[in-house]
């Protein structure tokens, strides 16, 4: 387990230092949270009643946008041929780097996320909910997303498949996640109803993704 | 006959060969029977004529879904059984139902003009099968950008097999989003709630779309047999030129 342990303080530190693009997907939900109301007027009623919505969909966008780093730069200098040959399970190693990826770039929207929610006029409650369900949802489209990086790992141009592919998947995520959120502002159903089968679909996600990634990157590799 | 002694494409390609021209015969034949029944079928009292997209609507819906069937089934075949053929099974599989989908959503938003007032609702039912479409377009996106048709196979197996888990999870979170479409009406515990001069017809629409199905199938899957030789033979010939 040394080996995985030591596999995850390798991708989180390439991630914080300099050209790790850690950041850069905070930077682009908050631009994109910034532009709605550009789009859509500057009333607060409005904002506050679909604002869950748009940081769901702001932090779907921004875990997209950096998925395809996510293996990308390990097939580039031929550190994942060493990884797919090595001791360790395949199954565990893209899991790692998955945990890795989360932590650097999901984990900062969920912390950024009650600030974006001020902006947006959401109550205590309501950011809450959001940021509740924001922690649970997103390693689920960490997860999913590690599979169509590893599909599209060896391909020339995969960066522009990847979110063609994954974000049909994303979609009972995104449902839940926004429900759950709506639950908790305006009822009528419960939060916890719409907040346990989201964390259903993470824990899925969470078994699904490293086998069917593992399994991509076996048929990938020549 | 057991499904390993098609694995070797020539015997496959003579074989069906011989049975493409009674499955295009049996085709025509089905299709005559059904549009006869179809165009004998009453008018509902409430829809009028245009209930009569349905002969046209339903079929092309169960065939949506029975084409990721049958590209999950080869997907299970390339990954689990090394079936030489299950990955050109899958690829012919993939634009067909994405053609039977998208004919399922043009018959449906044109019936739905007339009855609910517009082309396009955002209910449940319609949301999952254009979600569908769309993850047909992804599979098929998949299987172009690769140059090796057999990591292609690979590749787009697993990207099935993912789709084919996830079908019932969207459809299931879909449904509890919104829903206003009527519920399934044919298959249920109580027996059919058509009635017969209506379900008649529509079984045998049913039944002559499938059988265009596998057709058409059969034929797209001897083109890409067809399609992979060239591409070696082209492949040998290069090789083979002089100045390498």
């Amino acid at each position: 387990m040394t080996g995985l342990g030591a596999l995850l303080m390798r991708d989180l530190r390439i991630a914080i230092r300099v050209g790790g693009g850690a950041m850069i997907g905070v930077l682009f939900f908050m631009l994109v949270v910034t532009l709605m109301p550009f789009a859509i007027g500057p009333d607060l009623a409005l904002l506050s009643r679909i604002g869950p919505a748009i940081l769901w969909l702001g932090a779907l966008l921004a875990t997209l946008l950096t998925l395809d780093r996510l293996l990308a730069a390990d097939q580039e200098d031929g550190s994942l041929d060493l990884l797919t040959m090595g001791p360790a399970p395949l199954e565990m190693v893209v899991g790692v780097k998955a945990l890795a990826h989360w932590l650097t770039s999901a984990l900062p929207l969920v912390i950024v996320s009650p600030l974006l929610a001020l902006f947006l006029n959401l109550d205590g409650p309501a950011t809450l909910a959001v940021t509740a369900t924001l922690l649970a949802g997103t390693p689920a489209l960490t997860f999913l997303g590690l599979i169509g990086a590893a599909l599209t790992v060896t391909l020339r141009r995969g960066g522009l498949l990847l979110p063609v592919l994954i974000l049909p998947l994303t979609i009972p995520v995104l449902i839940f996640g926004v429900s759950a959120s709506n639950a908790a502002i305006v009822g009528p159903v419960t939060f916890g109803t719409p907040f346990m089968i989201l964390c259903a679909l993470t824990l899925m996600a969470l078994v699904i993704g490293p086998f069917a990634a593992a399994a991509a990157l076996r048929a990938g590799q020549e | 006959m057991a499904l390993i002694d098609l694995a070797n494409p020539t015997r496959f390609l003579s074989l069906s060969g011989r049975a493409l021209p009674w499955l295009a015969g049996a085709t025509a034949l089905a299709f005559a029977c059904g549009f006869w029944l179809a165009a004998g079928a009453p008018d509902d009292y409430q829809q009028g004529a245009t209930v009569k997209i349905m002969f046209i609507h339903v079929p092309s819906a169960w065939l949506a879904m029975f084409g990721w069937m049958v590209m999950s089934l080869s997907a299970l075949g390339t990954l689990v059984w090394l079936h030489p053929l299950a990955d050109t099974a899958a690829k012919a599989a993939a634009p067909i139902g994405a053609a039977f989908t998208l004919i399922c959503l043009i018959t449906g938003a044109l019936w739905g003009r007339p009855m609910w007032g517009t082309y396009w609702v955002w209910d449940a039912r319609l949301t999952s099968v254009f979600v569908l479409f769309l993850m047909y377009l992804g599979v098929i996106a998949l299987w172009r950008t690769f140059d090796d048709p057999s990591r292609a196979g690979r590749a787009a197996a697993i990207l099935t097999l993912v789709g084919a888990i996830n079908i019932p999870i969207i459809k299931f979170s879909v449904d509890w989003w919104n829903t206003l479409h009527q519920p399934a009406s044919v298959v249920k515990m109580s027996g059919p709630a058509i009635h017969p001069t209506i379900l008649w017809p529509l079984l045998t629409m049913a039944l002559a779309f499938t059988l265009l199905f596998i057709t058409l199938h059969l034929a797209a899957m001897r083109n890409e047999i067809l399609k992979r030789r060239i591409r070696s033979l082209s492949m040998m010939q290069a090789d083979a030129a002089p100045g390498r």
